[in-house]
């Protein structure tokens, strides 16, 4: 039986039909939805599933599950992945007990991200950790379910990178049967196992190494690095989605050219690609983002076939994704042939004023915004985060005057107050506190700077599609949990000026902003109310009896 | 349809329902036999932003992306917003659009949007007032889509019968939303 997934519930299909037992998660698009799917069936399923605080707690409550015998998946947005590394390197020495998958969405073009434009196939390097690149949503599944094959078999944690146009496309996927879960877990003791100490951790790599190895034999055998078209003495390497776009461009050329789909980024099988490029004279690697399979190839081609002509980042963007329009080009390019456009009207570049993306109406910014617009004196600089609070940086607000990750807003706050006698207030979310903000504030505190904090707690993780966080009493699958004060916290840490405001009193949040700006020491206005559009959510569902 | 691919583009304003079009036009396609493959967007775009969503339907679909300049049809939810979704059109597409719009800041005047879309659009432009009618019927400027949608369907607009447009959105709409889409569904029937 078919049924249309989008591939993110794709990979929540693959996993069950694993038989997944633990499953956490920190939500980022276009990752999401794998969270937010779990937290509604989960329960159903006789799954455990959990919002974590961060990605790298995420990925240590799943390395503690696996090394209690649990089948575990991790799923997060590339970004995710820088914090959860510290876990995720050493965890590849150690390698699993169950079997655990980690899903890690890229988004070129950053349809969905500030921060940057991350290549997560970096990580693979990093960590000699495996990585499988789906293309289309029934891979995704399938793939999810290769990587708990694959972690069962080597006991290694296995990375399946998406991208937005594979997690959040929608197809006729293949549903198989669910497997049944149980979350019991035990623990036993095995320190040369566990324990990443010196010596040990050496003989670990080199553990880790030979399993590696071990797996490029695999990988070469794989039906998932697969050779498709015909004949001929031009060919195309590619994986993830991108092999989408080429048969497509294929198609309309009317051509079939040889082309070797790698589902495999790490390890490459690295034989096939060697005995696909020993009888061509020419070869286009199709790669979203930076040139790594170009560079291998190159390597590769300097033992097999000096003479290869090699294309790939001379014809094709590093920046960006990808589409037929781009990849049709570069491959009449390199066949010498011209590419006929399609789009058939000129001049379209006309100028369409811009629609940014603005607060929904109630929303409690508001307030927030235009008080310290109108308080704050002339030259204060304006810190931001990542979440909806960063709609500060667009009109009609233009108070943001850096923004580089969760939780920065403060550490930066920090640098720059140290250093220089300019007022600065700065903007964190409830849930970016919580992620990252709370060492940079203890940091603040110790060391002794004084900006002005505004925590936005609007009672949820908004941006991302209004995930609980542990300032709610609620946790990823609906059940009650302990409402940890942001306040708390911030008095706990050592500050001295705290005030808990529901930015409604715009009077009393004006007047407390004035005052705080003069303080020697580092202040903290809580800005308490809830999200509007979640609120408005919420009185529905109560009318309509959910 | 032979072997080609029909391709849609679905261009408004995050907020105006085009995922829930998207799941109910993939899912007819399905009804009726199709691959089909979609592509949307996720995130800061829900706040208000520009938004478009691709969907292509065929015997075999490769990319969920519609290439530039390959869209049959365009459903415009808001007025403004189709003027994005032009580079996407050819001599022969076909674009069917909400008369309605949702200003802002810095926006141009719909006597200016009328001018462009009547100097770069030479292909057939059906405007009608699908948010109006559902505001004026049922209360809800946000059915828009779904009378759209469904105006497409039964105007032959759409390579797939109403019928398989009804079953649809019984499929994917909510129940405690359903009549109420399903009466916007009606409306388009006997719209002329
Ligand atoms: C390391 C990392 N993980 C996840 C994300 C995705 N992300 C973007 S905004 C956001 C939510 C922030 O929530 P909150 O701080 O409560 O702000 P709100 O959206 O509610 O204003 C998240 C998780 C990210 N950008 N970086």
């Amino acid at each position: 039986m078919k049924k249309i997934l989008l591939g993110n519930e794709a990979i929540v299909q693959g996993a069950l039909e694993a038989g997944v037992n633990f499953v956490s998660a920190y939500p980022g698009t276009p990752s999401s939805e794998i969270g937010n799917i779990f937290g509604d069936i989960a329960k159903k399923h006789g799954v455990y599933f959990e919002f974590s605080t961060n990605e790298k707690v995420a990925m240590e409550a799943s390395i503690g599950a696996s090394f209690s015998g649990l089948k575990c998946l991790v799923a997060m947005k590339n970004f995710g992945l820088n914090v959860a590394s510290e876990a995720l390197i050493p965890f590849c020495y150690t390698g699993t007990k169950g079997p655990t998958v980690i899903i890690v969405a890229d988004d070129p073009s950053c349809w969905s991200s500030g921060q940057s434009e991350q290549n997560t196939r970096a990580f693979a390097y990093l960590a000699h950790i495996p990585m499988l690149e789906p293309s289309d949503a029934q891979e995704a599944k399938d793939f999810t379910k290769l990587g708990f094959e694959i972690s069962e078999k080597y006991n290694l944690p296995v990375i399946i990178r998406i991208t937005t146009r594979v997690a959040h496309q929608r197809m006729p996927v293949e549903i198989g049967t669910i497997k049944k879960s149980s979350t019991k877990g035990k623990f036993v003791k095995d320190v040369k196992k566990y324990v990443t100490m010196p010596p040990r951790v050496l003989e670990m790599k080199e553990e880790l190494l030979e399993k590696m190895d071990k797996l490029g034999g695999d990988a070469e055998k794989s039906k998932w690095n697969v050779l498709t078209g015909g004949n001929g003495k031009i060919g195309i390497i590619t994986s993830g989605v991108s092999y989408l776009y080429i048969k497509e461009v294929l198609d309309k050329l009317g051509l079939n050219m040889p082309t070797l789909k790698l589902g495999f980024f790490n390890p490459l099988p690295r034989k096939k690609i060697s005995s696909f490029i020993k009888g061509l004279d020419k070869v286009l690697i199709v790669e979203e983002l930076e040139g790594w399979l170009e560079k291998e190839v190159n390597i590769l081609a300097k033992q097999v076939n000096p003479e290869l002509k090699i294309h790939g980042k001379d014809v094709l963007p590093i920046s960006r994704e990808f589409n037929a329009d781009i990849v049709g080009p570069a491959i009449a390019k390199i066949l010498g042939k011209k590419w006929k456009k399609s789009l058939e009207i000129g001049n379209w570049k006309l100028e369409i004023p811009k629609r940014y993306p603005r607060l929904c109406e109630g929303c409690p910014y508001w307030f927030v915004f235009s008080a310290v617009k109108e308080v704050a004196p002339e030259g204060t600089i304006f810190g931001g985060g990542i979440g909806c609070y960063m709609l500060a940086g667009f009109p009609p607000h233009g108070i943001q005057d850096y923004l580089l990750c969760m939780g920065s807003s403060i550490g930066v706050a920090h640098g720059i107050k140290k250093n220089s006698k300019q007022k600065l207030i700065t903007f964190i979310g409830d849930g970016s506190f919580f992620h990252a903000g709370i060492p940079a504030l203890i940091n603040t505190v110790y060391n002794k700077s004084n900006p002005l904090i505004i925590i936005m707690d609007n009672r949820i993780t908004a941006m991302t599609g209004h995930q609980p966080n542990p300032g709610m009493g609620k946790t990823g699958m609906g059940e009650n949990s302990e409402e940890i004060l942001i306040e708390d916290i911030v008095k706990a840490c050592g500050v001295k000026h705290v005030r808990v405001i529901d930015p409604k009193n715009i009077s009393e949040l004006k007047a407390t902003i004035k005052e705080f700006l003069d303080k020697k020491e580092v202040s903290v206005i809580v800005s308490k109310r809830i999200c509007a559009l979640w609120e408005r959510r919420l009185k529905r569902s109560e009318k309509h009896g959910k | 349809m032979g072997n080609k691919t029909f391709n849609i583009v679905i261009t408004g304003t995050g907020g105006q329902g085009l995922i829930t079009l998207l799941q109910i036009v993939a899912e007819a396609a399905t009804i009726e036999g199709f691959d089909v493959k979609t592509a949307e967007l996720h995130g800061l775009s829900q706040r208000g932003g520009s938004v478009n969503t691709h969907i292509r339907i065929g015997e075999k679909v490769y990319s969920p992306l519609v290439p530039l300049g390959s869209a049959d049809l365009i459903l415009s939810l808001e007025y403004l917003e189709t003027l994005r979704a032009i580079p996407y059109s050819n001599s022969k597409t076909t674009f069917l659009i909400n008369c309605y719009s949702l200003p802002f800041v810095g926006t141009i005047s719909e006597k200016e949007i009328d001018r462009r879309l009547s100097e770069l659009i030479k292909s057939d432009k059906i405007i009608i007032a699908a948010s109006e009618v559902c505001r004026k019927e049922l209360g809800k400027d946000v059915l828009g889509g779904i009378y759209l949608i469904s105006y497409a369907a039964f105007k032959g607009l759409l390579p797939i019968k109403p019928e398989s447009i009804k079953k649809a959105i019984a499929r994917i709409i909510p129940k405690k939303y359903l009549d109420i889409n399903q009466k916007a569904y009606k409306l388009a029937k006997y719209a002329n």
